[in-house]
This record gives C-alpha cells, sequence and structure tokens, in this order.
C-alpha cells in the first residue's frame, strides 16, 4: 500500500460529499451551482491523474479498510488499468455534462437537486469501477440504479418520466438482485471476496460446479443494467429523462456499468462454452435488433436509445467471443462509442432545446440553420456509421474481424452475416440522422425558429468530436490507453496495433457491403417505414406493464385476504402458528432429560395457587361484567406478587404489588367512560375454536415453563452475584444489574415509559379537539353519582398518610442500592401517595396544591440518567459505569454515595412523571365530560356553612 | 412447586389468550394484563425457583443466592407491560369515543373503503 493508494477511498467518497453543496444551493443559480458540482469532479480527476503514470506503467494501487474481515467486509478498493480508463471516463464526461446542462436547464428547473442526483450517480459509478471487494461493488452498484432512477425521473411532472424511471429500477434492479446471489456464489468458490482473488481464481471458478448458477445470475445484472435483449427495453423509456441524463447515463455510464462488469469479470468467467453462447450469441441478438428498431425511430432520441442498446450489443458480444483480440477490440469501442454517442445524445439535446421538436419527420434542413450543430452531430454520427478517418470506423473493423472468423454451433457463417447485418443497419440510421435531420431544404414549420446555442451548449459535444478525429486520423493516440485497459481485463499485457488500414482483409469488405447497403436501405427508407408501421411493431412496454399489473394484482389478492381487518383473526392465526412452531421444534429437537429435583410442594403457596387459578376462571369467565372481572384482576395481580415473595425475589414483589395498584386505578377510570358490560358473542363455534387455540398455547407454554424449571443452564448470572458488591457497590444484585450491569437497557426502558406517558398525553389531546371531545361534552356520564364523592373520613386520612406515604418512598429510593426497592418502586409509591390525594380530594384542589410538571418531569428523568452515564467518560469508564465511594460524616453512621443513585434518580423522576401523566391525561378526559370541580376538599365540610356546589367549571 | 408454578403460567395463558380472541377492546385489554403475568413470571421462572434465597448479598457468613438476572429483566418488564397497557386503554378509549363502539375488528365495508 503506497501514499498515493490513499488517494482511492478520496477519490470515491469525493463526489458524495460533493452531492451535499449543490442541494442546498437551490437559490445560487445555475452557474454557482454547477462551479461548486464540477470542483469534486475535478479535485478527483486531479488525484487520478496523479496516479495514471504508475498505472500506465502496469502499478495496480491497493487500498482496503478492513471492517468485517470475518465476513469478508472491507472497504477495500483498486485501480488498475481498466479502472482507470472508466474512472476517467465518468469523470470527463461528468465534467461535460455539468457544464452542458448549465445551459440545457431552465431556471425553472429545481438545478440544485439535479446536480445533487449527478454526484451521486457519479459516486455510484466510480465506486463499481475502483472497487476491489465485490460486496462493496455490489452497494454501489444499487446506488446506481438508485441514483439513475432519481435522475431519469428528475422532471416529477412528466407521467413518461415517472414510468420510464420506475421501469428502469425495477429491471436494473431485479438484475441486481440476480448478481447479488451470482456474486455471493462466486466469492464462496473462490473462498474471497476481493476481486482481486477472485480474478486469480478463474480455473477454480471454471471448473466448479457452481459455475452456471454463478455465471447466469452475474449475467442477469450485467445484461439488464445494459439493455441487452429482452431486457432493452427499459433504455428507450428512460429517454423520458433530461438530455443532460441520457447523454451521460446512456453513452459513458449507467449502461456501460454491464459491460464493465463482463469486462472485469472476463478472466474469472470467460472463456467456456457457456460464457460464449450466452454472452456472445445474446450480443450478436441484440446489435441485429436494436440497429433495426433504430432506423425505424422518428423521435431523436429514441433512434440514439435504439442504436446505444445496439452497439451495447456489440460490446457484449466481442466480450462473449473470449478471445484476446476481440477483448481488445471492446475495450477500444467503449471509448470509441462513449465518444460520439455522448456528442450526439447533446446534439439531440441542443436541436431539442432550440428547434422545440425531436421528432425527426418535423425536422430537416438543419444543417443551413444551425452549422456548428451540424458539424458536430455529422462528424459524430459519421463515426456511429463506421466511415472511415473517424474512430467509430477503426472499432467496426475489428469487429467485424473477430465476427468473421468466429464459428457459431459449427457454422462459420451466421456471425459474420449476421454482424454485417447490425452493421448495415447501423450505417443506415446514421446516415438518416445526417440526412432528415441536417440535410434536406429548410422548411418554415418548426415549432420554434431553430438556431446555433450559446457556446456553452455546444463546447461539450465538440471537445468530444475532437477526440473522434483525432483517434479516427491517428489511431495510435489510443493505443497506450486501449493496451492498458485491455491488459488488465485480459490479464497479461497486450501489445494491439491500432491502425486504418489493414488491407484487403474480409472485414474490408463486409464493411464496404454495410455501408453500400445502408445506403440504399435509406433511400428505401419511406415504403420500409410504412411497411414497418403497418406491421405494427410489438411494443415490450405492454408486456412489462401486463406482468406489472399481474403481480400488483396477485399481491392484492394476498393481502386482502391475508388482511382483512380483523385483528382478532390475525391473533389467532399468530398464536396457532407460534404454538406450531414450538411443537415443531420440540419434535425436531426432543428434549434433555431432567436434572433438576422438583422442590416440595408448600401449602401456603398451594393456597395462593388455588385463589390464582380461582380469579382466572372468573375473569375469563365473568369479563362480560367488566367491573367485576377487574376487581378479580386485582386478585391474580397479588398473587404473583405473593409469589415473587415466596421465591425469592422480593423485588419483582414490590414492583408488581405497586403497578398492580396504578393499572387498577386506570382501568377503573377508562371503564368510566366505556360500556359497562361486554355482550356476549353468539358464535359458539367461534368460541370453541377460540379456546382450542388458547389451551393449546397454555399448554405448550406450561410445560415449555417446566421443562425449563427442571433443568439446569449455564448463565452468565454467577458475574454479576460475584461483582456486584465489588464493582457496582451494591448488595442488591438486582438493583446493581439494573443500574450499572445493564443500564443501558434501564435507560432505554425509561425513555420507553417516557414515551408512552407522552403518547397517551398527545392521544388525549387529540382526541378532546375531535369529535370524540364533542360527544364527551354531550355524553350523561355524570348521573349515576355519589352526592359524596370526597368524603370526610378519606379526606383525613389520606392527608395524614400522604407525609407517611412519601417518607416510605424517600426509604424505598434511597436503601435500592443495598436492598429490596429502588427508583422503579419508589417512583410508584410516590405517584400512589399522590393519587390517592386525587382521589380523596378531586384533581383541582390537588392540581392548585402541587406544581410539578410531569412533562418535565419525565424530561428531567431521561436527561439526569442521561447525564449521569456521560459522567463515566470523564473518568475515561464506558457509558454507565457506576463510581461509589463510603462517606463517614459524625454523628451519623457511614454511608456509601453513588453515582447509581443519581441515575436511580432519573428512573424514579420519568417513572412518576409518567405514570402521574398517563393518569392526569384520563381524569382530564373526566373533567371534558362535565364532571364537577370542586373547590373544597370536603363536599360536606362540617366546619362550614353547607353551599351549593359550583358545577361545570375547569 | 414447578408444576404449580408451570401451571399456573398455563392457565394465565390459556385466559389471556382467549379473552384477546374476543370482539371488544375492553376484554382484550384483561387478556393483556394475563399474558403480561404470565409472560413475567414464566421470564422470572427461567431463573429457575428458590425459597428463601433473595439475591441480596450478605456480608456475613455463606448464603445461597437465586439467579438475580431474570429478575432484572422482569422488573423493568412489569414497568413497561404497564405503559404499554396504560396506552392500549388510551387507544381503545380513543376509538370507542370517535366510532361510538369498542369492537376492534373492521367491518367488511370498512376493508374494502381502505383498499380503493
Amino acid at each position: 500500500m503506497t501514499s498515493e493508494s490513499s488517494f482511492l477511498p478520496i477519490i470515491a467518497l469525493l463526489p458524495f460529499l460533493g452531492a451535499l453543496i449543490p442541494g442546498v444551493m437551490i437559490r445560487a443559480g445555475r452557474t454557482a451551482t454547477a462551479t461548486f458540482t464540477a470542483v469534486p469532479t475535478v479535485l478527483a480527476l486531479v488525484m487520478l491523474g496523479v496516479l495514471a503514470p504508475g498505472v500506465l506503467n502496469g502499478t495496480v494501487y491497493t487500498f482496503s479498510i478492513p471492517w468485517l474481515p470475518q465476513l469478508g467486509l472491507e472497504a477495500a478498493f483498486f485501480l488498475d488499468g481498466l479502472g482507470l480508463m472508466f474512472a476517467c471516463m465518468i469523470l470527463g464526461v461528468g465534467l461535460l455534462i455539468t457544464l452542458y446542462a448549465r445551459y440545457y436547464l431552465s431556471g425553472e428547473d429545481p438545478v440544485g437537486q439535479f446536480y445533487t442526483y449527478l454526484l451521486l450517480f457519479q459516486g455510484a459509478m466510480l465506486g463499481i469501477v475502483i472497487s476491489d471487494n465485490i460486496l462493496l461493488l455490489l452497494i454501489f452498484w444499487e446506488l446506481t440504479s438508485l441514483s439513475s432512477f432519481l435522475l431519469i425521473g428528475y422532471w416529477k411532472h412528466l407521467p413518461e418520466g415517472r414510468q420510464g424511471a420506475r421501469m428502469a429500477l425495477t429491471v436494473t434492479g431485479a438484475g441486481g438482485l440476480a448478481m447479488i446471489g451470482g456474486m455471493l456464489i462466486l466469492g464462496n468458490i473462490a473462498g474471497s471476496y476481493n476481486l482481486t482473488d477472485i480474478l486469480a481464481a478463474g480455473d477454480l471458478i471454471k471448473a466448479s460446479d457452481w459455475y452456471t448458477p454463478a455465471v447466469i445470475l452475474i449475467l442477469l445484472g450485467a445484461f439488464t443494467k445494459s439493455a441487452q435483449f429482452p431486457f432493452h427495453f427499459w433504455l428507450p423509456h428512460a429517454m423520458a429523462a433530461p438530455t443532460p441524463v441520457s447523454a451521460y447515463l446512456h453513452s459513458a455510464t449507467m449502461v456501460k456499468a454491464g459491460v464493465f462488469l463482463m469486462a472485469r469479470m472476463w478472466p474469472a468467467l470467460s472463456g467456456t462454452e457457456l460464457w460464449f453462447y450466452l454472452v456472445a450469441t445474446t450480443g450478436l441478438v441484440t446489435m441485429v435488433i436494436a440497429a433495426v428498431i433504430a432506423l425505424f425511430k422518428d423521435d431523436l432520441k429514441g433512434l440514439l436509445a435504439f442504436s446505444t442498446v445496439s452497439h451495447l450489443g456489440l460490446l457484449t458480444m466481442l466480450l462473449g467471443f473470449g478471445t484476446e483480440a476481440a477483448a481488445i477490440a471492446a475495450v477500444f469501442h467503449i471509448l470509441n462509442h462513449l465518444t460520439f454517442k455522448a456528442a450526439l445524445f447533446m446534439t439531440a439535446g441542443i436541436i431539442d432545446h432550440e428547434a422545440h421538436t425531436r421528432d425527426i419527420k418535423r425536422l430537416g434542413g438543419l444543417a443551413k440553420l444551425m452549422p456548428i450543430t451540424a458539424v458536430i452531430g455529422i462528424v459524430a454520427a459519421l463515426s456511429m456509421a463506421g466511415i472511415p478517418l473517424f474512430n467509430g470506423f477503426l472499432s467496426k473493423e475489428l469487429m467485424l474481424e473477430e465476427a468473421s472468423h468466429t464459428n457459431w454451433w459449427e457454422n462459420p457463417w451466421i456471425v459474420p452475416v449476421l454482424a454485417t447485418v447490425g452493421a448495415l443497419f447501423s450505417v443506415a440510421y446514421s446516415l438518416r440522422f445526417i440526412f432528415h435531420v441536417f440535410g434536406g431544404p429548410v422548411r418554415d414549420d418548426y415549432p420554434s425558429k431553430p438556431h446555433d446555442p450559446p457556446m456553452g451548449m455546444w463546447l461539450s459535444p465538440a471537445f468530444l468530436c475532437i477526440f473522434v478525429v483525432l483517434i479516427g486520423v491517428a489511431p495510435f493516440l489510443a493505443e497506450p490507453v486501449v493496451n492498458m485497459a485491455a491488459s488488465a481485463v485480459t490479464g497479461h499485457t497486450t501489445h494491439a496495433h491500432l491502425k486504418i488500414w489493414h488491407g484487403l482483409t474480409p472485414a474490408l469488405y463486409m464493411s464496404i457491403i454495410a455501408v453500400a447497403g445502408g445506403a440504399v436501405l435509406l433511400l428505401l427508407h419511406r415504403p420500409l417505414d410504412a411497411a414497418w408501421i403497418k406491421a405494427g411493431p410489438f411494443y415490450a412496454k405492454s408486456a412489462f406493464d401486463a406482468v406489472i399489473s399481474g403481480c400488483v394484482s396477485l399481491s392484492r389478492v394476498i393481502s386482502d385476504n391475508l388482511h382483512n381487518g380483523a385483528i382478532s383473526r390475525y391473533l389467532a392465526i399468530f398464536t396457532a402458528a407460534t404454538v406450531t412452531a414450538g411443537y415443531m421444534a420440540y419434535l425436531g429437537g426432543g428434549i434433555a432429560p431432567q436434572t433438576r429435583e422438583m422442590l416440595p410442594i408448600a401449602p401456603v403457596f398451594a393456597v395462593g395457587w388455588v385463589l390464582l387459578v380461582c380469579a382466572t376462571g372468573v375473569v375469563v369467565f365473568q369479563h362480560h361484567m367488566r367491573y367485576r372481572a377487574l376487581v378479580v384482576l386485582g386478585v391474580i395481580g397479588l398473587m404473583v406478587s405473593a409469589g415473587f415473595v415466596f421465591l425469592s425475589a422480593p423485588d419483582l414483589a414490590l414492583t408488581q404489588i405497586s403497578v398492580e395498584t396504578v393499572t387498577i386505578m386506570l382501568l377503573l377510570l377508562a371503564l368510566h367512560f366505556l360500556p359497562k358490560t361486554t355482550p356476549v358473542e353468539k358464535d359458539t363455534p367461534r368460541r370453541l375454536l377460540d379456546g382450542a387455540v388458547a389451551l393449546a398455547a397454555g399448554v405448550g407454554v406450561a410445560s415449555l415453563a417446566y421443562a425449563f424449571m427442571t433443568r439446569d443452564l449455564d448463565s452468565i448470572s454467577f458475574y454479576h452475584l460475584a461483582n456486584s458488591y465489588k464493582e457496582g457497590g451494591g448488595t442488591n444484585v438486582v438493583n446493581v444489574i439494573l443500574v450499572d450491569f445493564r443500564g443501558y437497557d434501564t435507560y432505554g426502558e425509561i425513555i420507553v415509559l417516557g414515551i408512552a406517558g407522552l403518547v397517551i398525553f398527545a392521544l388525549m389531546e387529540a382526541l378532546l379537539s375531535g369529535p370524540a371531545g364533542a360527544r364527551l361534552r354531550n355524553s350523561g356520564y355524570n348521573f349515576d353519582r355519589s352526592h359524596d364523592r370526597h368524603p370526610l373520613m378519606m379526606v383525613v386520612s389520606t392527608r395524614v398518610m400522604m407525609p407517611i406515604a412519601l417518607m416510605v418512598g424517600v426509604y424505598i429510593f434511597l436503601r435500592g442500592h443495598n436492598q429490596p426497592g429502588g427508583g422503579f418502586v419508589a417512583g410508584l409509591v410516590f405517584s400512589i401517595a399522590l393519587l390517592m390525594q386525587y382521589m380523596a380530594s378531586g384533581f383541582a384542589w390537588t392540581m392548585r396544591r402541587q406544581q410539578f410538571e410531569y412533562h418535565a418531569m419525565i424530561g428531567w428523568g431521561v436527561v439526569i440518567a442521561g447525564l449521569t452515564g456521560a459522567g463515566a467518560w470523564l473518568s475515561g469508564t464506558p457509558f454507565l459505569t457506576s463510581a461509589f465511594g463510603y462517606v463517614h460524616i459524625p454523628p451519623i453512621e457511614e454511608f456509601e454515595l453513588a453515582t447509581a443513585a443519581l441515575f436511580d434518580l432519573g428512573v424514579f423522576l420519568c417513572v412518576l412523571g409518567a405514570v402521574m401523566l398517563m393518569l392526569y391525561s384520563l381524569s382530564r378526559m373526566a373533567r371534558h365530560a362535565g364532571e364537577t370541580v370542586n373547590l373544597e376538599p370536603l363536599d360536606y365540610d362540617p366546619s362550614r356553612p353547607a353551599k351549593m356546589v359550583e358545577k361545570g367549571k375547569a | 412447586m414447578e408444576i404449580l408454578v408451570a401451571s399456573a403460567i398455563g392457565v394465565l395463558t390459556t385466559g389471556g389468550v382467549y379473552l384477546i380472541l374476543r370482539l371488544r377492546a375492553f376484554p382484550v385489554i384483561l387478556g393483556l394484563s394475563l399474558l403480561s403475568y404470565a409472560v413475567n413470571v414464566f421470564l422470572f421462572s427461567t431463573g429457575r425457583l428458590a425459597i428463601n434465597a433473595p439475591p441480596i448479598l450478605q456480608k456475613y457468613g455463606d448464603a445461597t443466592y437465586t439467579d438475580p438476572l431474570p429478575q432484572a429483566l422482569v422488573l423493568t418488564a412489569i414497568v413497561i407491560s404497564f405503559g404499554m397497557t396504560a396506552v392500549l386503554v388510551m387507544f381503545s378509549l380513543g376509538a370507542y369515543l370517535e366510532a361510538g363502539n369498542d369492537t376492534i375488528d373492521m367491518k367488511d365495508a370498512e376493508t374494502e373503503d381502505d383498499a380503493v
């Protein structure tokens, strides 16, 4: 790893960081935004420039940051010839597109968004070409699908844009999923997820049984991305995007990702029959079909889109041949295609921008009106046609040369003939682009009178055309780059010599046939076009739409039938499924032998058990009588608490009994507003079925619990017992676990409880301001009331008990660290003490006498607990490690001070605040319903003369 | 003892599941309370049963202690299940006041509206 290598992650990150800037510059205008978009691109290009000489000399730069080495996950980058060529293409064309888009987009488009998406996409593409780890590559691969979705759908107001974006995402995303599978298989075979290792393990991979599925899955990814037949249809629909997007995505980047991947994997996968027949055939078919369709497209961008598909087919076919010469031809054509196709897309954009139409049938004669554009367009189109002295000719010759000696199924004619046909149609549509757009007489019915655009707009395509001609005239200039990339593809140094004249080769004859035939085809275009329209070509979009709507209706049928809105049914299905799963696990795994003796049954415990079972029976069978069921529910809670006491869990017993009290009060308050009885359900079979499900669940859980309790298990508990006093400074191990060992859990739980309190408050507020509030105000909830709702005895006794109850709370809080108790229980005891006042003396009277904000209490609780936890950082220990010490101040006995107590204070405040906020919310509903407000603590105060209670004042 | 605790868990679960399958909100709340008891006791029981062995460390002399970890888990679970019950109560109150009845299943007509 050299110091230059550390540029690699920076290069990969730069566009993503840069993407943040244009997005927030929405008001800065197009020029400023475009400038800031160019900055990261230029920086990345400069860094590549530093690395380029080394790569040209054959150095491969690598850089890796291990993340999860056990899983083969690391952020690994490498740069070789192929990667460098692609990275330069991506960044260079990105820069040209940035300039072009500045002039293409109008001031009304959200330009900041556009450039943000563009940089995101650029970063994703760069990531693909310089990742060394295939899992990382997959992430970038998916990112290109996502960011291209944003770019294609950039004009959100156009339905075609949205549909095209969805289609592109569906097709390339599905391919990406397949590729994930393929890549994982590949990584498994090679024993490493690093590309360098995989490429070196080519023989091992080809010999593996898993070679075929891996190849098919990876190719699915590559073919969908590179729009190969039969997945080609998304690309023409993606043309609804703004032209800069089309020029970028469909000349240099997105669609080349598939080709790049095939080139990248070439050493590992190519050279087998499977590879040849799959890749070369798909490429050949795509090349011919797309070229034919392109000739009959009237939309300029549609023509270019199908031509792109055709050229991608050509590249795929070359890579499929699996020979070194074909790989060189492919690399060279990638470069050439980029130059002329990006220029052509930008030309089409200029024409659309100036003439306000892209329909070839409405254009013509533009050469005289926009001469600069015409020169650019004609040069690029001649190169696309493969006319000598333009770079497209050179790589097309190499392709035909390769095709001329390729046998397909032992037949030497099929490939050369079809390749010539493809080239012939390619000539025809290229010439059509020239003659039907720029040639012919000037018309007077353009939607807008076209003229040459400002220089900023034609500069980018003109720049590319320089390369078209330069390479076309002096091909040896491209030799170093082609050799560099081709060496990386094939895995050993190549010595390609690119020249214009190869002698009278078969390729030359094929080329001549193609040019002559193409010219003839163009002359016959009118009758052919009429026949084409009459034949009514098959549109892949309708098939795609049918498949998608089929999927949608299938999933709708499934979800509608599963989710019919009956919650009780979901619960029944869920319970039955869980019980079945548990039973299957039992059948499958069996059970270990019993290792613990049962404890003898204590008589008092048996009595408690009987009470609990009877109470449960009453709740279940009498649940229609709601008050009765509620009161009996309290019995169960009490029995559970008593059981906890008996079974050595004093903390649990304290918590359970105080929670029990609060719960019953809460339910009683709620029942105040609900019907007092539940109607008996008539559906007996259903009840029996529910009963059966419930019984199965009960038996299952009981046997599970029994099995658990009668077997031993080594747990980590001994650690807690051994270290509670040493490290946590407390003898109540349960409390030390809560505030120290597992303090983080407790911290999360008090936050949840606080949120629950706030949710209830918010729900209540929303309810009261809505129709429910109106219903409440008009209801007659207050009729059957006692006339003495705040009786003397109760008021006096609760007031006497209040300080005692608070004292108990403080005591429980303070001793919590060493004896049963703690923040949770203390919080509950405090709330019960306050609640008694509410119940005895009434809501308004109590509220006026205490000044706490329950919301703030929850907040302070969480803050105090959090700060206490964070305080541990100051002493360099992890979050929530407690510190403690012993203090002796005469005349008090020695006592302990622990930060854990502070944390427990947070718990206490949060619990108190949440519980009180919940009950406060419910009682607010009562007041809303017209509950009378008592200003005096007693309804009948013997020390005052009797007076009427004020009504309805809140 | 174990058989009593296990059967109590079973009884509570049976009652709880039966009640949450009812069609009104209130029995469902009761059922959830029963299920909370069952789950809490079940979690507690995974620490195995012990009598007179609370996990309070004794400074003097040897003592046996029961497993403190499930107790710590259950302690917070009890408080959280209270919070959950309270939220549920509020939901059902709201639903009842808004809709005028406290059935929990949607009528066919309502689901069809939803699908459109």
